[in-house]
């Protein structure tokens, strides 16, 4: 996969990919999106970089073991279902706040960051296994 | 107070090696403390339980089922409780002097302690589920203590063998229990009691009686399941002389001794227990004839003491009861005793063989003053409380009929025997000529001979004050038994009568086979090799079937070849969704053919089709996986253009991923880059192939002719945006409505995804061996 346009083209396609996914993950509550299909995006997007560039160059650009990303957003999905126990309403129970942010209202919700959990389990999970696949004896 | 006892051995248990670090074997005197307060607390409720009182007490522990932690304290459990604390003082000094200067001594201390705190609580409980944590905790800590010298390859076979059989037998008491629990709806012992008529009317009374006997006749080495018992002499000597002989494996009998109110005076009672106990009691006298070690001659006579107690408890005559209760007591003084001296015999001489020893009454002399009071006191002879024992089981079984002859024969055998045992223990070593032994014998420390002394003196001050002894141990405990007042008067006094004429035969039974031991001995040996191997032989060879036969079914379920493991999955998916549409004849209607199909429809529906097609002509592998893709997308487009936008989204996704790491799987696994199946083969897998795919087309298609029960989706439609502020309802059924189904998804995907990893690893760094557990060639170390 080393011809000269696909590794030109593969940094602003993964670059792409990665800012429509988080599109794709944000609008999900309204629009077709979710923290799943978000996940899978970003998976193929590291998958795209690891082909064009290595599996070494994928690891480098995202520092930690993807994981770990796995294990945060495993735990950041727990954190927020456990969040409604301190509100004394059941386990998972949605919550939600209206700050607002330079004269506009952000709704944000534990739902949403439950939701950015399952992302980040999608994206660490696919891609760890995706680019230990790609890995090589001799890399 | 009680709760601080019940737990006081366990606390002690946590430091001792602490303990042991600094004092060294000094650190016994500090633990002692620990028992030796609990049994103070314990006695100073006697006058209270005496006068006939119950002290119970606990904690609600689910409140919901029923269950609780709770203990009841009678005269049953607190003569136990005594005898635990009371010996186990005794056992952790002297383990302090017989095990000086071992490496593992704190450890020692350790386990001892968890025991006892076990075996205090299984006596004290009086909810059933405390009783069995506690029954099943004395099993794993007779475990850890006849395994304590584990580099021995006999030690770890003899701690299996005890743990798979009390452990076992644990199993069927938990079955037990619960029938018990069923039948009355109590779950409380001290509420059992009085349900005995309830118990005995129900249908299933003879499968609660003998699950019940299953899990006491284990613990209490009944014949036959005794062949764990003298091979749990491999523990040191004080684990002999404390679980082994005084405490655990009378658990049993305990259990019997509880549940006589509410299971006895049945005939399968009156049968099953004589009988077994009878038995146990012969064969364990005889056994112990042949040995030549001292402590494997103990062993077996407590096999045959426990067979006795069996025996007596279900006997059922006036006297019965009573004359387990004494026995009981009597037993675990004397035979503490000699246990200890026999380890003091092995540590201070060098060995334990009788046929080596003699003459060591001038080197041991306080050694040998306990030795021979505790074997008085087991050969029943009068002013020992042995003696009232004896005398109260001929009182028990001596009558005119047939069963009672039997039986009354039985006991003097038995104890004829047992009265052989004991001098051949207490008295031969000791006097005689001078032998040499391995080691220069000499008395040995305050800490080894202050526990058999002080045993076999209570043995005898028992005898004495037989009136202190029956107001406040014997008394209270036999009324517990019966669950009726129940007055035990025998003295030490011998009173003419049948009682102490058959004892009389008996002594002198016993004193023949003393005189003629060596050739009662070789006659033994000479039977038992003619009867051939016993159940110690067959437990081998049942654990060596239960592994063949697990290596047979793994064999069969576990070929390790992939190709297995996919056609059964798919042959049974197949069978699943075929067979029972068309056994009972629920194959759907064929649908008519619409007639408002679009072009691009029909155009997306022959993609997928090419797709399917190039997959079965395509030549290698790789074109075969790019061709499923197309396929896949083909699918995804009918999804949006049937209005599942999310659907479609997260196929394409998959798909293109699919086709990514498959690809990857192929290169990384270096597969052969074409098909090399054999025409039969082929021809197999695309049958079931088609079955799965003709199946699960029927299986869609019967679906959707049904009507759909629309109040779920009506129920999502009206509510998202409401209720969860969101206007997808796909999404917000996964991260909302149904958030707690995704988190459990989500932890799959990781785990998955952890478990892809590791076998990736395992396939680079080449096969992994299997650990070696063969203890003959790593020398038995832990590695």
């Amino acid at each position: 996969m080393n011809t000269l346009i696909f590794r030109t083209v593969a940094p602003f396609l993964t670059a792409l990919m990665i800012l429509f996914s988080v599109f794709v993950l944000l609008r999900g509550h309204n629009e077709p999106g979710g923290g799943f299909i978000g996940g899978l995006i970003a998976a193929s997007a590291f998958a795209i970089y690891g082909i064009a560039y290595g599996v070494a160059a994928v690891r480098r650009a995202i520092i930690v073991h993807p994981m770990s990303i796995a294990g945060a957003g495993l735990l950041l999905a727990v954190v927020s279902g456990l969040v409604s126990v301190f509100a004394g309403v059941p386990f998972m129970t949605g919550l939600w706040i209206y700050p607002s942010l330079f004269g506009v209202e952000v709704p944000l919700a534990t739902v949403m960051s439950f939701d950015v959990g399952v992302y980040l389990v999608v994206v660490g999970a696919i891609t760890s296994i995706a680019l230990a696949l790609e890995e090589r004896e001799e890399d | 107070m009680t709760l601080l006892c019940l737990f006081l051995p366990f606390i002690a248990a946590a430091f001792a090696p602490l303990a042991t670090r600094h004092l060294q074997h000094n650190a016994a005197w500090l633990l002692a403390l620990a028992p030796a307060f609990s049994f103070v607390y314990f006695a100073g409720s006697l006058p209270e339980i005496a006068a006939g009182e119950v002290v119970t007490g606990g904690y609600a522990w689910v409140p919901s089922l029923n269950l609780s932690f709770s203990w009841f304290i009678d005269g049953l459990s607190l003569t136990f409780a005594l005898l635990i604390t009371g010996i186990g003082t005794l056992i952790v000094l002297y383990a302090g002097g017989y095990m000086k200067g071992h490496p593992q001594q704190g450890r020692f201390f350790s386990f001892i302690l968890l025991f006892m705190g076990a075996m205090l609580g299984l006596v004290l409980s009086d909810s059933f589920l405390m009783l069995f944590v506690y029954w099943e905790l004395t099993s794993i800590t007779s475990f850890l203590l006849i395994g304590f010298d584990h580099q021995r390859e006999a030690a770890r076979r003899s701690a299996l063998q005890a743990l798979v059989i009390t452990g076992g037998g644990g199993l069927f008491l938990l079955a037990g229990l619960i029938f018990l629990w069923n039948i009355t709806g109590v779950t409380q012992l001290s509420l059992l009691v009085h349900m005995g008529d309830a118990l005995r009317a129900s249908p299933f009374y003879l499968a609660t009686l003998l699950l019940v006997l299953g899990g006491c006749f284990t613990k209490s080495a009944q014949f036959p399941f005794h062949a764990w018992l003298p091979n749990a002499m491999e523990a040191p000597t004080p684990v002999s002389a404390y679980l082994h002989s005084a405490t655990m494996v009378k658990a049993g009998v305990y259990l019997l001794m509880r549940l006589n109110p509410a299971l006895g005076q049945t005939a399968a009672w009156e049968i099953l227990l004589p009988f077994f106990g009878g038995i146990t009691l012969i064969v364990g006298t005889f056994l112990s004839l042949r040995q030549t070690d001292l402590k494997l001659m103990l062993a077996y006579t407590t096999m045959a003491s426990l067979g006795l107690l069996v025996m007596l408890t279900g006997f059922d005559s006036e006297h019965s009861v009573a004359a387990a209760v004494l026995y009981l007591v009597a037993h675990s003084l004397f035979k503490g005793a000699l246990f200890m001296v026999a380890g003091i015999i092995d540590h201070e001489a060098g060995t334990r063989d009788a046929t080596k020893l003699g003459g060591l009454a001038k080197a041991m002399p306080i050694t040998f003053a306990a030795a021979l009071l505790a074997a008085l006191s087991m050969g029943g002879l009068p002013l020992f409380f042995g003696f009232l024992a004896k005398e109260e089981i001929y009182y028990a079984l001596a009558a005119g009929d047939l069963r009672s002859i039997l039986f009354t024969l039985v006991a003097i055998i038995g104890n004829g025997l047992m009265f052989a045992i004991a001098f051949a223990v207490g008295l031969k070593p000791f006097i005689g000529k001078a032998v040499k032994t391995p080691k220069h014998a000499h008395e040995g420390p305050v800490l080894l001979w202050l526990g058999p002394a002080v045993l076999a003196l209570l043995g005898l001050t028992g005898g004495i004050l037989s009136g202190v002894a029956h107001r406040f141990i014997s008394t209270p405990m036999a009324t517990a038994v019966k669950g009726v007042p129940t007055e035990v008067t025998i003295s030490t006094i011998p009173h003419l009568g049948i009682a102490l004429a058959l004892s009389v035969v008996t002594v002198a039974f016993g004193v023949v086979v003393y005189l003629l031991i060596d050739r009662a001995r070789a006659l033994m040996v000479r039977v038992l090799d003619a009867i051939g191997p016993g159940p110690d032989k067959a437990f081998d060879a049942i654990l060596a079937g239960l592994v063949r036969l697990s290596v047979c079914v793994t064999r069969i379920t576990q070929p390790g070849r992939m190709e297995v493991y996919v056609t059964a999955t798919f042959i049974i998916l197949a069978a699943t969704l075929l067979v029972p549409p068309i056994l009972y004849g629920e194959l759907p209607a064929m649908p008519a053919m619409p007639s408002d199909v679009l072009m691009h429809e029909w155009a997306f529906f022959g993609l997928a089709l090419i797709g399917i097609l190039a997959v079965l002509t395509a030549k290698n592998r790789l074109t075969a996986i790019a061709a499923l893709g197309i396929q896949g997308f083909a699918v995804a487009v009918i999804f949006l253009l049937f209005g599942a936008p999310d659907l479609s989204f997260t196929q394409f996704m998959v798909e293109t991923l699919s086709v990514v790491i498959l690809a990857l799987v192929m290169t990384r696994l270096r597969l052969a880059p074409s098909d090399h199946r054999p025409m039969g083969q082929m021809l197999l897998d695309g049958a079931i192939a088609i079955a799965c795919g003709t199946g699960f087309a029927l299986m869609l298609m019967k679906s959707t002719q049904n009507a759909f029960n629309n109040s779920l989706t009506d129920f999502f439609n009206a509510y998202s945006k409401v209720i969860a502020h969101g206007a997808n309802v796909v999404n917000v059924i996964i991260v909302d409505f149904r958030g707690t189904d995704t988190l459990g998804e989500i932890a799959v995907v990781m785990i998955t995804g952890l478990a892809i990893l590791a076998l990736i690893r395992i396939r680079a760094g080449g096969p992994l061996k299997p650990a070696d557990n063969d203890p003959d060639r790593t020398g038995g170390h832990a590695r």
